[in-house]
């Protein structure tokens, strides 16, 4: 009975103590990115196979992106994911206040990148530099520039809706934050959301230089 | 009790974080300025050096990977390596499809709204 009552209610029964709790469930999250590495890699496979066929409409193509907004916006996730690391320290010396703050910090950042973001895509919108059979802009005249256009937005799309998702996810820990459910003891999916965020600014850390910095 | 302290959270420098968001910048700053050099072939290769170096820095201390148990290293690797197998195998076909059969240039999407003029 006295082991029943050690067990604090964030340790789940089936495990023998916090160790292997944590161990456990990040083991998990990292099979999940796994996966996701082979989701955005059937991509960078659909973008390495038509570079390597069309290498002079890359080229000419991806002179239509906008390499201030994007830089801009590798600094903005950068910097987010810096927040988000700064939020898992905070929680770790069980400073609440400050862990809400950098959390705080993510989100604004992530939807300073989802702004640039609309101001590139309304761009290419109103241009007609739209993927495959909706492509109408004539400024390009390399053959099959539609595929350039295919490979942005499928990419730079998959990954915004990451964006999309991570900022849901950091909103529902900062909600648990502010109700006091984490401690320096039990911090794990505020941690887990970290390693999530962390790999969507991987991700972007690729595709910025494949198609804003092709040379 | 001795079990619990190894689930206390392993707390890094503040310098560091802030190290190695540093070092992202300046890395980020140095792939523009590259990529307005024109080095041919090589200009990808030096892109893709840096953005490897900058991943690898938010893996290792971002991500916790160095500091973390060995485990997740192993299982982020073996993604990578699958995706290294997966675009290098297909790369075989990619670059020698027409070396038998020789292939033309031609649009491949003949219904885009580009090809109706």
């Amino acid at each position: 009975m006295e082991q029943a009552e050690k067990h604090p209610s964030y340790l789940q029964h089936h495990f023998a103590d916090m160790a292997q709790q944590t161990d456990a469930a990040k083991l998990g999250m990292w099979v999940f990115l796994v996966t996701e590495v082979l989701l955005f890699g059937g991509l960078f496979g659909f973008y390495t196979f038509f570079r390597a066929w069309y290498p002079e409409m890359f080229m000419e193509a991806h002179k239509y992106l906008d390499v201030t907004m994007g830089t801009t916006n590798t600094f903005v996730l950068i910097t987010s994911s810096l927040t988000m690391a700064l939020a898992i320290r905070a929680m770790q010396l069980g400073k609440k206040k400050q862990t809400i703050a950098y959390l705080a910090g993510t989100l604004f950042f992530a939807a300073v990148f989802l702004v640039i973001k609309y101001f590139e895509y309304s761009h290419k919108f109103h241009m007609g530099m739209l993927p495959g059979k909706f492509y109408t802009f004539e400024g390009i005249q390399a053959a099959n520039p539609h595929i350039f256009f295919s490979v942005y937005f499928t990419m730079t799309g998959l990954h915004g809706i990451h964006v999309i998702i991570g900022m849901i996810i950091i909103t529902w820990v900062m909600i648990r934050t502010m109700r006091d459910e984490f401690s320096p003891e039990y911090y794990n999916p505020i941690e887990l959301t970290g390693l999530y965020w962390h790999l969507v600014d991987l991700i972007w850390i690729f595709l910025f230089p494949l198609l804003y910095l092709i040379g | 009790m001795e079990q619990h302290n190894t689930a206390t959270p392993h707390v890094l420098p503040l310098s560091l974080y802030f190290t190695v968001a540093g070092t992202l910048f300046v890395l980020t700053g140095i792939t523009v300025a590259v990529s307005f050099v024109h080095f041919g072939e090589f200009n990808i290769i030096v892109a893709m050096l840096i953005a490897t170096i900058k991943a690898s820095l938010v893996a290792l201390y971002f991500m916790h990977l160095k500091y973390d148990n060995k485990l997740f290293m192993a299982v982020f690797l073996s993604s990578l390596i699958f995706l290294g197998l997966f675009l290098t195998l297909t790369m075989t076909d990619t670059m020698h499809r027409g070396d038998i059969d020789p292939i033309k240039e031609h649009p491949i999407k003949k219904e885009a709204i580009i090809y109706d003029k």
